[in-house]
């Protein structure tokens, strides 16, 4: 009886997964790094020239103007975006018909990065979109959000929070649904105030989600793309050009494939070193109960 | 606020589909015009004839099942495997796919695009196809959690009866962990339906074109005409709309349970 032969039939079950794992992961990681080591243009012969790529890469303009485009953008999207859906859950958790709310704040979350790019190319837009009018109505003259170069990456950063706004909102519910009651019972008795409870319960019991939800955003960030791809082409001058554009342009552009490599091998190790953190705390995030 | 929130939340949407219904004078006016009038249902047809979209829908709607029925297949397949059965190399195996997922998509994307070269899948559906078919860690993972916590003696039950691995993953496994197998369905339709930077890249015919790719080169065409650019956001919005209003609490309470979006 095939009892007696778990190895046979433990492959046998991983065995599409596990040619998909090598074939479309495995493979293309090694064959990342070993070109990231050459000067390969996408066509015939290449030579190994050791690290010259990544020595390029950081004396490359191009490539620091993307890296502080994207830090601008993270640090525009990470305390915004993680403030308002944490004041946001919190209001919500106490709030009968909350699963309403929820689906309305979770809408964004599901449609496509081109759906959202376009309608916020809309909204945004300088001359005649409904930010601005609605701006000028309380006598805000609104800038040209997607043209001007020093409000593009403001821009995106509006779309990126309104677009993960439920998705870490929903996070922040599961974290604050997890903290038993109990706590505030305890604190009521001592005669604690709401803003009290908050500070001494609701927010320290939550530093595990909020350390979660900080890194996850962190590593999307880092990733920033379709936004300004779609919306704006990099642009006005290259001032949504982001890492994630840089090795784009690169490689399917430039066709400077073993430089784009090293690019993108940096991005690795940087979101390496972010998912080792999280690893490494996650047993204060409750990942495995149910 | 949080009535104001919603209704930021959703304006957006709105404010695209009565763009969608407005002509060109109406769309340019300054205060805004709320209500469209006359309501420019010609704008839906316009795009529609514009350029493939029913094409696009078709592709992107059987690739979307096809990558979703495989994938709950393969990835059931190995993570019961990883769950139950007690094989050789098993726990490395599994830490190798854990690992793989903290790979950006953007380092594999270079090697991947040769790697389809190689295969000459470029330009055809089976670049978008099979990675999706074939490779899951997340899903795999996330079901090996769920098949972890079937109690043990429901196989020992099934074993005494004479069942195989085969049977007692098909009989037992995948009808108990069907809860788990639609999150990850929906994760996964949603993943496959709004993929952009696969097919921006492998796609070259218009007529191989996703949702999403025609889209982006719809805009490309029309960048002027704001009325039929968002009635073409509106039609492809539409399908991942009504999937997320049917399983919007398999979809939020999956994302709670998991705290990865799929």
């Amino acid at each position: 009886m095939n009892r007696n032969r778990p190895n046979v039939w433990g492959y046998f079950f991983i065995a599409p997964q596990l040619i998909g794992l090598l074939i479309f992961s495995l493979i293309p990681l090694v064959y990342a790094f070993t070109l990231s080591f050459t000067d390969w243009n996408g066509f015939g012969d290449f030579q190994f020239i050791g690290l010259a790529n990544y020595i390029e890469q950081f004396q490359n303009p191009e490539f620091w103007k993307a890296m502080l485009n994207t830090i601008y953008y993270m640090v525009l999207v990470v305390p915004i975006g993680i403030f308002i859906s944490l004041i946001l859950s919190i209001g919500l958790n106490k709030i009968k018909g909350k699963e309403i709310y929820r689906v309305f704040f979770f809408m964004p979350v599901v449609t496509s990065s081109v759906s959202v790019g376009i309608i916020f190319m809309w909204i945004l837009n300088g001359d005649f979109g409904i930010l601005n009018q609605l701006l000028a109505l309380v006598g805000i003259d609104g800038p040209m959000w997607l043209t001007d170069t020093k409000w593009v990456i403001p821009s995106i950063a509006i779309l990126s929070i309104w677009w993960g706004l439920g998705y870490n909102m929903v996070i922040f519910l599961a974290g604050l649904q997890g903290i038993s009651k109990s706590y505030y019972e305890a604190a009521s008795i001592d005669g604690a105030n709401v803003f009290q409870k908050f500070r001494h319960i609701t927010l320290p019991l939550l530093t595990p989600t909020t350390f979660f939800v900080t890194i996850m955003t962190i590593i999307s960030s880092f990733q920033v793309f379709d936004q300004a791809f779609v919306m704006t082409q990099g642009g006005p001058a290259k001032a949504s050009y982001t890492i994630v554009f840089h090795i784009y342009e690169q490689a399917f552009v430039d066709f400077t494939m073993g430089q784009s490599s090293s690019a993108a091998i940096i991005l690795f190790i940087i979101i390496l070193i972010f998912t080792l953190i999280q690893f490494k705390f996650q047993d204060r995030w409750v990942f495995y109960e149910k | 606020m949080l009535i104001t929130g919603s209704f930021i939340m959703i304006f957006p949407f709105v404010w695209t589909i009565l763009s969608s219904l407005k002509d060109m004078s109406q769309i340019f006016v300054i205060p805004p015009q709320w209500i469209p009038d006359p309501v420019m249902w010609s704008n839906y047809i316009d795009s529609l004839l514009a350029m493939p979209f029913g094409l696009a829908y078709f592709n992107s709607f059987y690739i979307t099942v096809l990558i979703v029925f495989s994938t709950l297949i393969t990835a059931s397949m190995a993570a019961y495997a990883f769950a139950k059965i007690n094989f050789k190399g098993a726990n490395i195996l599994f830490i190798l796919f854990l690992a793989t997922m903290m790979i950006p998509k953007q380092v594999t994307m270079i090697p991947l695009y040769l790697v389809m070269d190689q295969l000459n899948w470029l330009d055809t559906h089976y670049s978008l196809i099979v990675p999706g078919a074939l490779f899951n860690a997340f899903a795999v993972f996330l079901l090996r959690q769920f098949i972890m916590g079937i109690p043990k003696e429901l196989e020992e039950a099934a074993i005494m009866d004479g069942a195989g691995y085969v049977r007692i993953y098909w009989n037992i496994i995948l009808p108990l962990i069907r809860p788990a197998l639609a999150a990850i369905a929906i994760f996964t339709f949603l993943q496959s339906w709004n993929n952009f930077l696969d097919p921006l890249i492998y796609l070259n015919t218009p007529e191989k074109f996703t949702v999403p790719i025609l889209l982006n080169s719809f805009k490309g065409l029309y960048t002027a005409n704001w009325p039929l650019m968002m009635a073409g956001t509106v039609i492809s919005v539409i399908p991942v709309l009504i999937v997320y209003i049917f399983s919007q609490k398999q979809i939020i309470e999956g994302v709670a349970i998991t705290g990865i979006k799929g």
